[in-house]
């Protein structure tokens, strides 16, 4: 692994737009992200655009980091947590190259933040835009695949079948179903999809000092969390929501209270438990 | 070139440097040049082209080669490049009435104006595979007089039996690309999916309109294959200039349609517009465009080819194959938290069970 202290940006490869979209429509998605913060937690229609990276990928998170990305800017870029997992590497290489920007692993160095299915260990503060890789931005897909109907009932805020959903699992299993992307409410108005965050990362999105930026390209919707917006794991009194994380320490840096990966170590059930947050574990050793 | 972090960099490298030989094949024979794809594997370009979004042979050559002959990932590598073009003007609508034919065929009638005109198709070959060494092949003899054939949907319009299209509603044509679809979609935006959407998906949906799926009684009023000019009007001119020319394939399926308490009963038509020679693509759009009518027309939508949301949502293999295949990225964060979840409620379930709780058994009954 590097140092962490922001590194000395790349010649941009001028055969393409600074971050690679043409800015017509980095300015459209700019307005796009401006609706979505006016509105947190609702989800904004943008004519996402095909990147050179699949589908499936990031190409939302990409897009939202594009339309947000100054020559200044210093970029992070996670997946799982960690900076050293491949789509990590190839979304900051992609930057790197049509940008030309400055990138580092160091949470606190960075001033925007691209990841997926993670939130850092390190708490973000106010300036640095948190950007989410979105899968399936509708909280309520599974509930109701119809997106014209999803959008009555958002319009509605007519979210009994979430708490029946979560009810249920309560009944039948005796807690809550959902270990990862469990649903939030944004501002006490929109249930919103956290991204599949595992659950435990869902409080550190409660008055956030950082701005937290959504992007689905596939899906075609951004939406936003601003800055200190409350943002409540949906629950109940009596079965309130619990973050969950293996209960260990972690082998290299010790932390009990960072989010941990279970490593295989052998065929024989050994078990080692690690720090999903490289940078975090790292800083700690 | 400086990345932060080096691990993931030097496998990536390594399978990229790994994937172009594998590409390459047997370097003891010549590479193939994109002339050669877009002569003699012209039906994979125009494939490409449709379903990229983007019509450039030569580009689509090159990208079935970089694609090693995958044409969804070559449509992909079109896609993404159309997205750095900047877009200057919109075209005139095609006038494919004034088609340069190559092919015009109709199932409707057995001889009409402009005649049935065979042109390339596999249709009466029979599938032997030929293993011996081909000899060139004759040119025409004779290419089609390039005189305008009126349409089938004319000739049934002329007797009102044919449902006229709703008027124009004005205003610049909605763009997929730039905008995303409203639901319900205009049919101008259907249009427009389905013409880029996968031609495997929109055959299957198609054909299970022909079994039952949708109450389609579909006819082939006519296919028709040549070259059209593509016109623009330069607002500082404001009049028309030809660009160039487009082959495409049209088709234009006949189905019934009821009528209603306001409407007599009458011929509906499916509309399937492909880049290059593409019968079966075409055919495809056709069948699913008039399915996805049903909606606008009053008929009851109880099949998955009538449901707008369920095709055009699932039709762009771009999309499709990208949410797909994203399963093969690193998900160990969410797994790991499955994993604690169901030990939690295995746990329990087990703890319960020891105890034999009747209560708790009732509750989940």
């Amino acid at each position: 692994m590097t140092d962490a202290l922001p590194m000395r940006p790349a010649t941009r490869d001028a055969a393409y737009n600074f971050a690679y979209l043409d800015e017509a429509t980095k300015r459209a998605l700019r307005r796009t992200i401006l609706k979505a913060v006016a509105i947190p937690g609702h989800q904004i229609p943008f004519g996402a655009r095909e990147m050179p990276l699949p589908y499936g990928w990031g190409t939302g998170g990409i897009q939202v980091t594009a339309a947000i990305l100054g020559p200044r800017d210093v970029l992070k870029v996670i997946d799982q947590g960690a900076d050293d997992t491949t789509n990590a590497v190839s979304i900051r290489r992609f930057f790197n190259r049509v940008a030309g920007v400055a990138t580092t692993t160091d949470t606190r160095a960075a001033t925007i933040i691209q990841t997926r299915h993670r939130i850092p260990e390190t708490p973000l503060r106010e300036g640095q835009v948190l950007v989410y890789q979105v899968p399936m931005p509708e909280p309520l897909f599974r509930l109701e695949p119809r997106l014209a109907e999803t959008r009555r009932i958002h319009a509605l805020a007519d979210y009994g079948l979430m708490q029946v959903k979560l009810y249920e699992d309560i009944a039948a299993q005796g807690e809550v179903g959902s270990s990862y992307n469990h649903p939030v409410m944004v501002g006490g108005r929109y249930l919103m999809s956290p991204s599949p965050i595992p659950g435990f990362d869902n409080p550190k999105m409660h008055r956030m000092p950082a701005l937290q930026l959504f992007g689905a390209g596939r899906e075609k919707k951004i939406y936003a969390v601003p800055p200190w917006t409350e943002v409540r794991s949906l629950d109940f009194e009596d079965h309130p929501f619990r973050p969950v994380r293996a209960p260990h320490a972690c082998s290299l840096c010790g932390s009990t209270g960072s989010y941990l990966d279970e490593i295989v170590t052998d065929d024989r059930g050994g078990r080692m438990f690690v720090c999903s947050d490289t940078d975090y574990c790292e800083r700690r050793r | 070139m400086y990345v932060a972090v080096k691990g993931g960099e030097a496998a990536i490298e390594a399978a990229h440097a790994w994937l172009a030989h594998e590409r390459r094949g047997d370097p003891a024979l010549p590479e193939l040049t994109p002339e050669q794809i877009a002569g003699q594997l012209s039906l994979a370009v125009d494939r490409v082209m449709s379903e990229g979004s983007c019509h450039d042979r030569e580009l689509a050559a090159l990208a079935i080669r970089q694609a090693r002959g995958d044409l969804i990932e070559a449509a992909f590598l079109l896609r993404a490049y159309r997205n750095t073009l900047p877009r200057f003007l919109a075209a005139e609508p095609l006038d494919t009435g004034a088609m340069r034919i190559r092919r015009r065929i109709s199932a409707t009638y057995k001889d009409l104006p402009g005649g049935q005109v065979l042109g390339p198709t596999f249709d009466y070959t029979h599938r032997l595979i030929d293993t011996a060494p081909r000899p060139a092949p004759a040119p025409p003899e004779r290419e089609a007089d390039g005189a305008a054939v009126p349409r089938v949907s004319a000739i049934l319009a002329q007797e009102g039996l044919m449902a006229g299209e709703a008027p124009d509603p004005g205003g610049p044509v909605p763009d997929l690309t730039r905008e995303p679809l409203p639901f319900p979609a205009p049919r101008a935006l259907r249009l427009q999916a389905l013409a880029r959407g996968d031609e495997g998906f929109l055959l299957g949906l198609g054909y299970s309109t022909q079994r039952g799926y949708g109450n389609a009684h579909p006819f082939v009023g006519e296919i028709r294959v040549g070259d059209c000019a593509v016109a623009v009007t330069p607002p500082e001119l404001g009049f028309e200039i030809e660009i160039g020319d487009v082959l495409v394939t049209e088709c234009q399926m006949v189905n019934q349609f009821a009528g209603s308490a306001t409407t007599p009963p009458q011929f509906t038509r499916g509309y399937g517009l492909a880049m290059g020679q593409a019968e079966r693509k075409a055919m495809a759009m056709s069948l699913v465009d008039r399915a996805l009518m049903a909606r606008d027309l009053g008929e009851e939508v109880t099949a998955p080819a009538q449901d707008q949301e369920f095709v055009l949502l699932h039709s762009d293999n771009v999309e499709a194959t990208g949410f797909v295949e994203h399963l093969k990225l690193p998900h160990h964060v969410d797994f790991q938290s499955e994993l604690e979840k169901l030990r939690s409620i295995r746990a329990r379930w087990e703890a319960e069970r020891a105890a034999g709780d009747p209560a708790r058994r009732e509750a989940a009954e």
